[in-house]
């Protein structure tokens, strides 16, 4: 049972693209949901609603517009070819984009519910305390946002290990380059190779269960 | 004056409006029912509120909107305390009073850590969580927290009105300790008479967005054409000294400016500064002084105005050698003693209530 070679590539391209993902989109997310959780702008809803996007659209809409968007024609890809003389699509950068477009609203919903939970009152207190408008926010909000913060981060890094459409639309599945774990299991099932899918679906079911696991009991504790 | 503000903000239906200026040290105490922009107003002086005006303090701007300067709050010497608790929750109590204490550079400190810390009793609060304290001890500790940063101007707004009664009398005294010992002017809100009473050096009235008078405590409290003097327990403040103390009969004589009080005995040393209220109701008026009363507060007084005050009843502005005085008597009493502005009466004070 043991002797079966496991084939580590797209374990580790999944995890890489998490991990990227998972810090791009909070580097992005903060400040996006920070002006959600503070603006009275009429564009806000807007916004919401664009942000909340990839909750309800089917992967396969969404990765067919980024598709359209970052091929060679599209505005971003174009762009992109221009400056850089590369693709996006069918590569991993065209991967993470779209990760993080897809993974958007599991940043952006738990950090604003937090922002909007501390409420301006503290950061005016620390304002008479003598502290400038960034040193409010590391010394005060994201202290108090922790359980928000790690919600988004949990959230994101687990949605992206487990999302298999909007990749398999704009990655493809080149081997070492896109195809990250979900589509290497469709395509073992495809090959009917059911002894390599079982180690490496059970060990998502596990990551997916424990993640999950550790953000409610992170939240019981700190809520 | 230490501090000369002018502000102007609209804010939806309501508008505030309010020339102000505070001398340089004591407590001002800003007075008004809910909803009249005592808030808003000392939310303009910590620039929390973006008002069109000025702001001047110590001789500092800190906003001119004539040529669009604004001093943003965190570059404000002021200290703030809010009217909830408003510790971080995430800091223990020693991390809630060094986060404004250590951002002070060392040469613009004028106060001590561990003497303010003694000062207020939280010594042994130090390293609790704010979870773990009263609302009594909360309020303490941002107290202590806002004179940390060694401020030019300390803002309180309503600092007891979220506390029950026994807090309440908990953090009086170290109010009241403060303000002998302050030298920096206080903007002080409530809406409460016995605050004022207990704290207040300088008092300005607002109502509906605007000030409508301003002045000495006793001159404010006094003053007719405010609903203030009519209200129950209309009345003035006497500031006074303990002089002596009188075991056969227990009693308490105190020197005021006008002359000589005296009330039921009390464990004050001598020489202490106190407060004691008169309240309008409580004095009655004579022609003649007449020796046989049981009163034994009677002050030659000059009356200074007489206006009517709820019907059949008449409130009286007296000036007792210096010190204004209130009194409520009956229409009827008015008329068969003949009062006019102008005569000596004889003031008998049945109670005095010291603070």
């Amino acid at each position: 049972m043991f002797d079966i070679a496991i084939d580590w590539t797209p374990i580790v391209l999944s995890l890489r693209l998490a991990t990227v993902t998972t810090l791009i989109l909070l580097f992005l997310g903060t400040p996006l949901a920070w002006w959600l959780a503070h603006t009275s702008c009429w564009c806000k809803t807007l916004i919401e609603a664009v942000v909340a996007l990839p909750l309800v659209l089917p992967p396969t809409v969404l990765g067919f517009y980024l598709l359209l968007t970052l091929g060679p024609y599209g505005l971003v890809g174009g762009l992109w070819l221009l400056l850089t003389g590369g693709h996006l699509a069918f590569t991993f950068t065209g991967l993470v984009i779209g990760s993080v477009i897809f993974s958007l609203p599991f940043v952006v919903h738990p950090l604003q519910n937090a922002f909007q939970t501390i409420g301006k009152r503290p950061l005016e207190v620390a304002a008479t305390l003598r502290a400038a408008p960034l040193d409010r926010f590391f010394t005060v909000v994201v202290p108090l946002a922790r359980p928000g913060f790690l919600t988004a981060a949990i959230l994101t890094f687990a949605h992206t290990i487990g999302e298999f459409g909007v990749v398999l639309m704009i990655g493809g599945s080149i081997p070492g380059k896109t195809q990250v774990l979900s589509i290497s299991i469709y395509e073992q099932v495809e090959r009917l190779e059911f002894q390599q899918v079982h180690w490496l679906a059970g060990a998502l079911l596990l990551f997916s269960f424990l993640s999950l696991l550790i953000l409610y009991s992170i939240n019981k504790r700190l809520y | 004056m230490a501090v000369r503000g002018q502000f102007h903000l609209q804010q939806g239906h309501f508008v505030l409006d309010v020339n102000f200026h505070l001398p340089d040290q004591g407590i001002t105490a800003v007075f008004g029912p809910s909803g009249c922009g005592k808030t808003t107003l000392i939310r303009c002086v910590a620039g929390l509120e973006r008002a069109l005006g000025f702001l001047k303090v110590n001789g500092h701007c800190w906003q001119d909107e004539s040529r669009h300067f604004f001093l943003p709050t965190y570059q404000r010497a002021l200290g703030y305390v809010f009217q909830e608790a408003s510790l971080f929750p995430h800091l223990s109590v020693v991390k809630n009073l060094e986060y404004g204490f250590h951002r002070i550079p060392p040469q613009q400190r004028y106060v001590i850590f561990e003497e303010v810390v003694t000062f207020l009793g939280i010594t042994s609060l130090l390293y609790r969580k704010p979870e773990c304290l009263s609302g009594g001890e909360r309020q303490r500790v941002a107290l202590a927290r806002a004179l940390l940063t060694s401020p030019q101007l300390l803002l309180m707004d309503e600092p007891l009105a979220a506390l029950d009664a026994d807090s309440k009398a908990e953090i009086l005294p170290y109010l009241e300790k403060l303000h002998e010992q302050l030298a920096i002017p206080v903007l002080y809100i409530t809406h409460t008479m016995l605050e004022v009473m207990h704290l207040a050096d300088t008092l300005l009235v607002i109502e509906q967005g605007r000030v409508v008078s301003s002045g000495a405590l006793t001159a404010v409290l006094t003053q007719l054409d405010l609903p203030l003097a009519h209200t129950y327990d209309a009345g003035v403040v006497i500031e006074a000294k303990v002089v002596e103390h009188d075991e056969y009969f227990h009693l308490t004589y105190l020197n005021y400016s006008g002359g000589r009080l005296s009330l039921r005995r009390e464990n004050l040393p001598l020489g202490q500064k106190v407060r004691v209220v008169v309240n309008a109701k409580d004095v009655s008026l004579a022609i003649e002084n007449e020796v046989s009363s049981s009163i034994l507060n009677i002050f030659p007084t000059t009356i200074l105005e007489i206006v009517e005050d709820s019907p059949g009843q008449i409130m009286i502005k007296l000036d007792a050698r210096g010190t204004l005085l209130l009194a409520r008597i009956t229409k009827k009493s008015m008329v068969l003693l003949k009062l006019q502005i102008g005569m000596l009466v004889y003031a008998r004070v049945k109670s005095v209530a010291l603070l």
